[in-house]
């Protein structure tokens, strides 16, 4: 990376020369890849380790990163056959992490690709292991995912919905999710 | 009065007493019932003011003066519902319980000079017990509704009024110890003459359990920032959740009722009465020493000091209702336990020693005294050896004043029980 | 002779007093809105409480997956409908981030004159309503008083006094009216002696301080791992706030800005404002703090508004140019925090190349605040259960959105 470069992106050079070689070097095996040339770099770890990077994350006292602000799932799938053909993407469900530390004021993006369902069976939702006992935080966003994006979290103390009632069917945030024409006598459409 | 009623008009004597029993308790009533309305249109003028608005300004013309009439037309309109869960039967009892008791606080408060339904001789303690009576209605409410909230409302209230009773009773016992008397006539006769006789002025002891006083009687009325059985940023609406129409306007009838009445009992024990800060009437000749014609007059005088300075009282609750916040139930119980009975005992105990520390009480106090003791009970008194055994064998309590006083106003006080009005007062 | 734990007599006069599990809300006076709280009771004192969200749940999400990205502007108004303004920016900064756009000099002094005029407001309301939920009515109306004023200023600006969509994507709609600046610098003139009356009527006010000092402890770790943001943050004495600590686009609207950020440290405040003392019994990260951080606040704001009046007037240009309903938007993802008067609001924007978003994500600050309150509202008496939700100063617009 060139001199003048990485003066004007603090946080890129950050990423690419402190993060990434103690991530590998702790995680050889866990960390996907890193992807710079975006707005947002992110660094891209396997579904079933992203606790086990996220505690060392948190604990290591060079990172510190003691604060998730926001986990946000995402569905890269187009339901519409006929503007299917232009959506470049493969059908897919990412969770973007967003980490942030109090103390170097640093922020860091963990990012994870997930199938939209669990061994292709619609229906099956994609399971990823849970972060609620690294940032309490993410006890509500998960449970919040799971409401509307529909993605499991293993070892999750009490996953259940939480904006939509309990009962509710679907999850809404899915891009092939259908509103249902009725919920107890209530009709929708 | 029933007497007159037999003897000039020939009613039988059943009748008699039932006309002279209902006379009074209607002008009660309507004392109650319009001065609450006046007061509910009061407090929302006040708090408007306090708050930077006006108020109602429609109803009844420029001053929205007819607001709460309007209101209580709503409200008597309404749809009286009793939720499922409730027990029907005490729950439409309770409200009534709570305003009979307010009502009946009433009959013993004088308004001026001779004008009380009842002139009992035990009037304060009379107040204080019916008062507290009042909390029945409440608890039965907040058990009745069958709701938490409801239910919660109910168990502070009965926690709150148990206790402040203690120390607001203590605190009746100085002006009720000077006066000599538990009879509201003779306490408010006590402090005619210029308002540096009012009691609240008599002994410092006297001013601070003045606002103990009102601090214990706003806690007893369930005022702000008292206010924990109705808290309605807490418990929804507490005690009264569950009501509706007219039996949840009995209820603020009866909240602003006893706001008057405790109101009228700490004019009448520490206030004057119905004495004006400047004693006019007698100058002028408006008492009854110059025939019925000009004391009716004076007590017309009266009858508007003590309503004025009762509104007062009034106003000064509101005033704290719409600046202070809400106390929590433990510090509610901390402000009683701890600091007013600790404190009115030792303004029991102050007041006690006060003729030791600034001499025995002026000649004149200890004459109106007596006077005020005349007045109630015109019959002449005969002194008689027998008499004076009889006293001190009916285990009268008596507070013998200080050697230096002349002994023609050597005064033995008794509080006994007795209603015999010929033994109590002695004068040697 | 002993009794035995199945001994009938036993049973019959073992007067067992059981736990009350009492619904608070979603109609419920205190709660803001409908939130549902379900407190376990043993008689006043609160054993556990158990938040239950989602009554206002629009799915706002969603709804942005099928707007155009200015389109989306109104929806973010009513997400944290008393901070509407502050919803706009954050939003609009999340798109400029993702467009990789710069709005003129001008147009972001306007925007922090706008968004800090909105955080008044809001901390006014979160104010007069923590009176009232601590039973003190007119602290709410004397909080009215003046965010009326406020309102005003915005409906000249945009015709609107809640929902505003004024700051969107690329600037503003319409630029400040005429003798605008003049009516906002008269107001702060009349606003800033009142702070005064607000500090003698709560802050400082015996039963006030008694009711909050210690109640609701929230430790920094705690907030910290529970990702509360915002005063709720700062009241636990953490020195964090992203007009200072945020990414560079957001930063630079506050680029030359003279202010501190308002956190306890070292045992006291900043000096630069005229404030009331801690008093003895407020511990760091209590209801009191929490309060007391927004009251200072909304001075900083009164001065950070005076700056940006100076600022605006003084830069010559554009106030900045929307863009248009149907811009595209590039390919890829942004995710931009801004402070907003409740905490960070977060907005996660993904793009597959086309005007309309594929995902809109909005991380409230409320929905991370609220989480806490299961940890800090246990071990109380009922009435400390609306004092600290109430010092959490929520809104359920947002944390349902």
């Amino acid at each position: 990376m060139a001199e003048t470069e990485s003066s004007e992106q603090p946080e890129l050079s950050w990423l690419e020369g402190t993060v990434l070689p103690a991530l590998e070097k702790s995680f050889p095996e866990e960390i996907v890849g890193c992807t710079t040339e975006v707005l947002d770099p992110w660094i891209e770890v396997r579904p079933e380790s992203i606790a086990s990077v996220c505690r060392f994350l948190r604990d290591d006292p060079e990172f510190h990163m003691d604060m998730l602000t926001n986990i946000s799932a995402v569905d890269y799938f187009e339901p519409d056959p006929k503007k299917a053909k232009r959506f470049k993407y493969d059908p897919h469900l990412e969770l973007v992490y967003h980490l942030w530390s109090t103390h170097s004021k640093r922020r860091l993006i963990l990012k994870l690709m997930l199938p939209r369902w669990k061994n292709d069976q619609a229906g099956q939702l994609p399971e990823v292991p849970s972060v609620n006992s690294i940032w309490r935080t993410a006890d509500w966003h998960e449970r919040e995912i799971y409401d509307l994006m529909g993605i499991f979290f293993l070892g999750h103390p009490h996953l259940r919905r939480i904006l939509c009632p309990e009962d509710w069917v679907g999850h809404p945030l899915r891009k092939d999710y259908e509103m249902p024409l009725e919920y107890h006598g209530i009709r929708n459409r | 009065m029933v007497e007159s009623l037999i003897e000039n008009w020939g009613f039988p004597e059943w009748m008699a007493y039932l006309i002279a029993a209902t006379i009074p308790c209607v002008l009660l009533l309507h004392v109650v019932a319009v001065g609450a309305l006046f007061f509910i249109w009061l407090e929302r003028k006040v708090s408007g003011r306090i708050q930077d608005r006006l108020g109602p300004t429609r109803v009844g013309g420029k001053y929205g003066w007819l607001q709460s009439l309007a209101d209580g037309v709503k409200l008597i309109s309404k749809e009286d519902l009793v939720p499922a869960g409730a027990d029907s039967w005490l729950f439409r009892l309770a409200p009534y319980i709570s305003v009979s008791c307010c009502l009946a606080a009433y009959l013993t408060i004088p308004f001026a000079y001779g004008w009380v339904a009842q002139n009992l001789d035990v009037a304060v303690f009379f107040v204080l017990a019916i008062l507290g009576l009042e909390v029945f209605g409440v608890i039965l409410a907040g058990y009745a509704s069958g709701s938490k909230w409801s239910l919660l409302g109910g168990m502070r209230e009965a926690a709150q009024v148990v206790s402040y009773e203690v120390p607001l009773g203590l605190c009746v016992v100085l002006p009720v110890m000077l006066a000599g008397s538990m009879n509201l006539t003779t306490i408010a006769q006590v402090q005619s003459g210029w308002f540096t006789s009012w009691l609240i002025f008599y002994n410092p002891f006297l001013f601070v359990t003045f606002w103990i006083f009102f601090t214990c009687a706003l806690a007893s009325v369930n005022r702000a920032p008292f206010d924990l059985a109705e808290a309605e940023s807490e418990l929804v609406a507490g005690f009264h959740t569950e009501y509706s129409g007219l039996r949840w306007s009995l209820f603020f009838l009866a909240e602003y009722g006893s706001m008057f009445s405790v109101s009228a009992l700490a004019v009448l024990l520490f206030l004057g009465g119905w004495n004006g800060p400047i004693p006019i009437t007698s100058w002028i000749g408006w008492t009854f020493e110059y025939g019925w014609f000009w004391g009716t007059l004076g007590n017309f005088v009266g009858l508007a000091n003590f309503i004025f300075k009762c509104s007062l009282g009034i106003v000064l609750m509101m005033w704290v209702r719409w600046t202070l916040p809400r106390l929590r139930i433990d510090q509610v119980m901390t402000i009683c336990l701890k600091y007013c009975l600790p404190l009115v005992c030792l303004m029991l105990l102050g007041n006690l020693m006060w003729p030791w520390i600034a001499g025995p009480p002026s000649a004149s106090f200890v004459q109106k005294r007596y006077e005020a003791y005349q007045h109630l009970h015109p019959e002449p008194t005969t002194e008689t050896e027998a008499d004076e055994e009889t006293t001190a064998e009916s285990n009268s309590v008596a507070i013998s004043l200080p050697q230096q006083v002349n002994e023609k106003q050597k005064v033995v006080l008794t509080t006994s029980s007795t209603t015999d009005s010929s033994l109590p007062l002695q004068t040697n | 002779m002993t009794m035995q734990a199945d001994d009938p007599r036993l049973i019959e006069f073992d007067v067992r007093t059981d736990e009350m599990l009492v619904n608070m809300g979603p109609q419920h006076p205190s709660t803001h809105g409908v939130l549902r709280l379900v407190l376990r009771t043993d008689g006043e004192i609160v054993s556990e409480t158990t938040p239950h969200i989602g009554y206002l749940h629009r799915c706002a999400e969603k709804i942005g997956e099928n707007l155009t990205a200015r389109q989306f502007i109104p929806y973010t108004d009513r997400m944290d409908y008393l901070a509407g303004m502050n919803m706009n920016l954050g939003w609009s900064l999340a798109v400029e981030k993702l467009l990789q756009m710069e709005i003129p000099e001008k147009g972001r002094h306007l925007r922090v004159m706008i968004v800090e005029l909105n955080r008044i407001a809001s901390h006014l309301l979160g104010m007069g309503a923590y009176g009232l939920d601590l039973g003190t009515f007119s602290p709410f109306l004397y909080a009215f008083r003046e965010r009326e004023k406020i309102l005003d200023l915005f409906e000249a600006v945009c015709g609107a006094r809640l929902t505003y969509s004024y700051l969107t994507i690329g600037g503003a709609t319409h630029d400040l009216p005429p003798g605008w600046l003049q009516q906002c610098e008269a107001f702060l003139d009349q606003f800033e002696p009142n702070i005064e009356e607000y500090h003698t009527l709560l802050t400082t006010n015996q039963i006030f301080v008694k009711r909050t000092a210690g109640i609701g402890l929230l430790p920094a770790e705690m907030a910290i791992s529970y990702g509360c943001t915002g005063p709720v943050l700062r009241g636990s004495g953490v020195d964090c706030d992203l007009r200072r600590d945020g990414e560079p686009i957001y930063t630079r609207m506050y680029e030359g800005y003279d202010f501190e950020i308002i956190c306890e440290r070292d045992g006291h405040y900043p000096d630069d404002y005229d404030y009331p003392p801690v008093p003895k019994e407020a511990q760091l990260g209590d209801c009191w703090h929490r309060f007391y951080v927004r009251m200072l606040e909304v001075v900083q704001s009164v001065s950070l508004i005076r700056q940006a009046m100076d600022k605006y007037s003084q830069t010559a240009g554009d106030y900045g140019i929307p863009v248009r309903f149907n811009h595209k938007l590039p390919a890829g993802e942004a995710y931009l925090e801004t402070e907003s008067s409740r905490g960070w609001m977060g907005f996660h924007i993904v793009s597959d190349g086309t005007a309309v978003p594929l995902r809109a994500r909005a991380r409230s600050g409320c929905f991370s605040n609220l989480s806490v309150i299961g940890e800090i509202g246990h071990g109380c008496l009922i009435a400390d259960i609306p004092a600290i939700v109430g010092s959490l100063d929520l809104l359920m617009g947002e944390i349902d959105r």
